[in-house]
């Protein structure tokens, strides 16, 4: 297919509904991100006025909240049929300085910057320079983990062993459940008084209690306020509109948020508009990991969907332009700014709010119904950035919906991706959940199995694997600023076998993630301690029940995850050296080392090219480095659930495997790998082999992943990029759909295509401007190609392009 | 003793040689000359080395190695080796040292255990999508003993088998394979014994009495016809090739066309040079008339 004919497909699949719907879209993915300064002030004045010094910090944190929803501005999007939003306009983005403050200097890069730029006035500036800094500069929660963290914690961090998710963003990661839909506000603010009427006095938690109880009903009444303000300001616009049957839609969204979410929803179109109030709500209280999420919404919705249909109050078209609709509240809502690291390790406007599609029901019987194909034909025709998707495979999914997933996946945009439902099952039952519990997960952000609205799943960092070994080649010093920050594991040109390198290796892993655990400790203390989500709290089960805020343990299920990345480059590291080292002997570890410190200069090039392409490699089914990638992933789940829960949440430790796109930056801080990387290249994605080395096919890739074994895990994300051609015929979907089956069956946990040629990418590098709407798949999310940062380019043009079957 | 043969490659995830998913065993060596061959490497039945140029660094390795001097830089300044291929053994002790993989052995022995290992590994592949294996080439008929013991394996494990075949082979070698194999894809080249002859190196006679065999047999065949143009897609080509499919209907599933492509690169790399002038691809619209036109009398689709 030729560059052009590709980039001509692309487009004429991109074919929003209505002209409404098109109009809208075209806005929302027109719109200028932009910082709104509104959050701030009002906080920042909240807070500064001094009138709730004294008060229970989670009251002062509710009251905070009623303060912003009081008075923050209530957008409404020309013919918009779906309101609130999380900023003063579309894709306005509010700040949060009592948990991160942004400098000057910050604000001048996010403003200035050539990719995912975050305009920024001279307003926002200057209040920031008088009143936001110097009020917040030593308080937020950013000063105050770093305040806390030991030294050894502080070195690792700024040698690029790990990132910490905590240092900017609050504690999300979550998804909403059946709570969500089926309570109102004024429901559960009964439910409060029901818990608060039963406390013991004698409880010796009994204050903790009681104040996180208050707080949760001022918050709940923050909500209701926020959305009567909507219905009044609804009701205005109707009185004043020309358009007759624009004031009958103002009038009947007026009563819908007079109805929710005061109370639980009744039609479909209550059902979506009170989950966007919480999420919302959500939003606007922190700045939540993965902002939040209605979970698996098919399931959801069904009920409502069916029942509106049945009684005639509803038709398929007008169901598919509210979700339409919706959509576009998420692409409104672009991921908050972040500063320093953290802006390199994800680098999107991408929030990661994630639909699931599919799967079960909680009694066992397949999930797919109606609603399932009809999301994913909205997806089909937005094509949006946000929100995401996910589509859910189990042994009992039709091979139906598999393929029709697969055509929606063949255009080339990334989404949705296909995960492994029955093995989502064996993860949460392995953490103890109940089987019911375990039927009603599914993913969020981008690959990482949670129980949906029962649990508090806490990312707390990428681990950089190859790092690792790198200061285990040098002893415990990092040899990028000499400075040593390992423990020593002893001199490897003395190690006698590969078994004595791996157990080095081991004992330097074990080092880090105990100083990363207790780094972990600290930050969820303070959270626990200095930045409540009484709000949040209202929507996860038990956290009412509990009398305890979410970020304090009040969930029923609690963990907390550390994101592993490398895992195909530090595989094929260590098969490079077992092989070339111990047994072949092609060279010694001095000569290895020697190549690697000169990063493959000069005669070591040739050093280089032996390592890599005479190495057995992770991806090409070949047992030799299979196995060693397969301990790696037991070692790592050994080591991080060897650390007892977490002292405030009683978190279990848990790992992933996933990159985000922090595998740029990681490799930025890496040099040379025994697996022929030159130093500062990207590592390897997700447990995707190495960029470029999986030359044996996609049924080899999936059988070398499937040797892992991820149910340990909670997730593993796979990227595969196909050529366009091989999607393009209907014998062709069908055959992908079983080898997904299979590599389902073998234990695979995820797999998303780029369907996309590297000749395109290469012409949208030479002209950005014609293909600014190219979108491909990143690492869990899709991002438009011409905006990411050129070394993602690169790495995302490396990935191997599996061209024939 | 275990029963070896030479392959030159085997490709898994093969969604084009039969049914279902399959893995394709190619073996080595062909008694045809077919001059469009597209695998070139299938030819020879010895083990011998590929060259990939752009891979190549120049250190000079492969000429200090290689221990029947095959191997020659012609002066200080020129970059890339040349190799006698007179000389070459085939040894492979070149491919071994080339730090970059510019030089790669094709072909080598394998047992019809280490195969059927292979073959396992995708087990659950061929189980979902009611696939297996494809013996291609080369000629798999080329190597009878390896493929009858191949194909015995495959029967023990219930392992779906398709013979890719040029047919020019011995009648009494096919009537021994043919019982054992699931399903035969058979290639029809020039219909006239003179082109034949010609392009492929080899008379048709034997093919056609073989194919005929085949159907009397009552064994499932596909036939494949190579679309090569001004060889096979003339209208004289096309009539004599009607006229034959008319005589074995019914004893044949479905006819299947390959267009020509170019591969003019891969004889580059072995150090030969294609026998082929420059030739496009033919078009759409004249594979859909031939289909049409086939399909009158077999399925062609």
């Amino acid at each position: 297919m030729s560059v052009h004919l590709e980039a001509e497909k692309r487009r004429k699949a991109i074919r929003p509904g209505s002209a409404r719907i098109a109009r809208l879209r075209e806005e929302s993915v027109r719109a200028a991100v932009r910082i709104s300064l509104e959050r701030a002030r009002l906080i920042t004045e909240f807070y500064q006025s001094g009138q709730v010094q004294g008060l229970p910090v989670p009251v002062q944190r509710a009251l905070a909240f009623k303060y912003l929803m009081e008075r923050v501005s209530l957008p409404v999007e020309e013919g918009q049929l779906i309101v609130g939003l999380r900023g003063t306009g579309p894709k306005e983005v509010p700040t949060y300085p009592e948990i991160c403050v942004h400098s000057l200097a910050d604000l001048e890069i996010l403003d200035s910057r050539e990719n995912m730029p975050y305009r920024v006035d001279e307003e926002t500036r200057r209040f920031y320079a008088e009143e936001i800094i110097p009020f917040w500069r030593g308080k937020s929660m950013r000063d105050l983990i770093f305040e806390h963290l030991p030294p050894e914690w502080i070195a690792a961090y700024e040698a690029g062993v790990w990132t910490e998710f905590m240092e900017q963003r609050a504690p999300g990661h979550t998804a909403g459940g059946e709570r969500v839909f089926r309570m109102g506000l004024l429901d559960i603010k009964e439910e409060i008084a029901r818990v608060l009427s039963g406390l013991d006095p004698a409880d010796p938690e009994y204050y903790e209690k009681r104040s996180e109880l208050q707080a949760m009903d001022i918050a709940a009444d923050a909500l209701l306020i926020y959305a009567s303000r909507y219905a009044k300001k609804l009701e205005e616009m109707a009185k004043e509109t020309t358009d007759p049957l624009r004031r009958e839609e103002l009038e009947k969204m007026a009563e819908i948020c007079r109805w929710v979410p005061a109370r639980a929803p009744r039609t479909f179109w209550e059902a979506l508009q009170h989950y966007w109030f919480i999420h919302v709500g959500v939003t606007y209280e922190t700045n939540p990991w993965d902002s939040f999420s209605p979970g698996r919404i098919d399931q959801h919705l069904y009920p409502f969907y069916k029942r509106d249909i049945e009684e005639g109050r509803l038709t398929r078209e007008q169901a598919k332009e509210l979700l339409q609709a919706f959509w576009l509240k998420f692409n409104n809502q672009p991921a908050v700014p972040k500063v320093g690291v953290t802006a390199e390790e994800s680098f999107t406007y991408n929030d990661f709010s994630k639909l699931n599609l599919g799967g079960l029901r909680a009694d066992g019987s397949d999930g797919v119904n109606d609603l399932s194909y009809l999301i994913l034909e909205v997806l089909e025709e937005m094509r949006t950035l946000q929100p995401n998707t996910a589509v859910l495979i189990s042994s009992k999914t039709p091979d139906r919906f598999l393929i029709r997933a697969l055509e929606a996946v063949a255009p080339g945009f990334g989404e949705p991706p296909l995960f492994n439902f029955d093995g989502v099952i064996v993860k949460m039952l392995r953490q103890g959940k109940t089987l019911e519990d375990a039927r009603t997960a599914g993913v969020s952000g981008c690959v990482e199995t949670g129980a949906f609205g029962k649990e508090c799943y806490i990312l707390t960092g990428y681990l950089n694997l190859p790092k690792i070994l790198e200061i285990t080649l040098h002893n415990g010093l990092d040899p990028r600023t000499g400075k040593k920050i390992g423990i020593e594991t002893g001199d490897p040109r003395e190690f006698r076998s590969y078994e004595e390198l791996w157990q080095a290796f081991l004992r330097q892993l074990e080092y880090f993630v105990r100083v990363k655990m207790k780094g972990n400790d600290i930050i969820e203390a303070l959270y626990a301690h200095h930045l409540p989500v009484p709000f949040l709290s209202l929507w996860i089960e038990d956290c009412v029940r509990n009398a305890r805020d979410y970020n304090a343990g009040g969930a029923r299920y609690n963990t907390q995850y550390l994101q592993i990345v490398g895992l195909g480059t530090l595989a094929n590291a260590l098969s490079a050296l077992k092989f070339h080292v111990f047994e072949r002997r092609t060279f010694t570890m001095e000569e290895v080392l020697r190549a690697l410190d000169a990063d493959f200069s000069g005669a070591h090039e040739i050093t280089r090219q032996i390592l890599l392409n005479k190495s057995p490699r992770y991806g090409e089914d070949d047992d030799y480095a299979d196995t060693i990638a397969k301990a790696i992933v037991d070692e790592a789940v050994r080591v991080v659930e060897s650390f007892p829960p977490t002292p405030v949440r009683k978190a279990s430790r848990r790992v992933y495997f996933l990159p985000t796109t922090v595998h740029v930056y990681f490799g930025k801080v890496t040099g040379a790998t025994p697996d022929g990387r030159k130093a500062g290249f990207p590592v390897s994605e997700g447990v995707s082999p190495v960029q470029g080395t999986d030359r044996r096919g996609i049924a080899a890739v999936f059988r070398s992943v499937a040797k892992c074994d991820w149910d340990k895990t909670g997730g593993a994300l796979l990227n595969q990029k196909l050529a366009p051609d091989l999607l393009a015929d209907e014998e062709n979907l069908k055959k992908l759909a079983q080898l997904i089956r299979v590599f389902f069956n073998m234990g695979g946990h995820h797999v998303q295509f780029n369907v996309v040629s590297a000749e395109l990418l290469r012409e949208a590098q030479k002209r950005p401007q014609d293909f600014q709407d190219l979108m491909v798949r990143v690492a869990g999310y899709s991002d438009y190609f011409v905006n990411l940062p050129r070394g993602l380019q690169e790495e995302i043009i490396a990935r191997t392009e599996h061209r024939h079957w | 003793m275990e029963k070896t043969g030479v392959v030159f490659d085997i490709q898994r995830f093969s969604v084009h040689d039969g049914p279902g998913i399959r893995t394709t065993v190619f073996f080595k060596g062909c008694p045809l000359r077919c001059r469009w061959c597209h695998n070139p490497e299938g030819i020879s039945p010895e083990p011998e080395p590929m060259f990939f140029e752009y891979k190549c660094l120049g250190c000079g390795r492969c000429a200090r190695v290689c221990p029947t001097g095959a191997i020659t830089f012609a002066s200080t300044e020129e970059a890339k080796p040349t190799l006698n291929r007179q000389k070459c053994t085939g040894c492979g002790i070149c491919a071994e040292a080339c730090p970059s993989g510019a030089w790669r052995l094709v072909g080598r022995t394998v047992t019809v255990e280490e195969l059927i290992s292979t073959l396992e590994r995708d087990a659950l592949l061929y189980d979902r999508s009611e696939g297996g294996v494809t013996f291609s080439g080369g000629e798999p008929l080329f190597q009878p003993e390896f493929l009858l013991a191949a194909l015995r394996a495959c029967k023990e494990r219930r392992i779906h088998t398709v013979v890719d075949t040029s047919g020019f082979a011995p009648t009494r070698v096919l009537g021994d394979v043919a019982p054992l194999a699931d399903l035969f894809l058979f290639d029809l080249k020039p219909m006239d014994e003179e082109d034949h002859r010609r392009y492929t190196g080899v008379p048709n006679r034997l093919i056609h009495e073989n194919l005929r065999q085949l159907v009397e047999w009552g064994r499932p065949v596909i036939v494949r016809v190579p679309l090569i143009p001004g060889i096979t897609d003339t209208e004289r080509n096309v009539q004599m090739l009607m006229s034959f499919l008319t005589e074995l209907r019914g004893g044949i599933q479905k006819v299947e066309l390959l267009p020509y492509h170019d591969v003019a690169e891969k004889y580059q790399r072995l150090g030969q040079t294609y026998g082929m002038p420059l030739l496009s691809r033919p078009s759409e619209e004249r594979l859909r008339e031939l289909r049409a036109r086939i399909a009158q009398v077999i399925p062609c689709p």
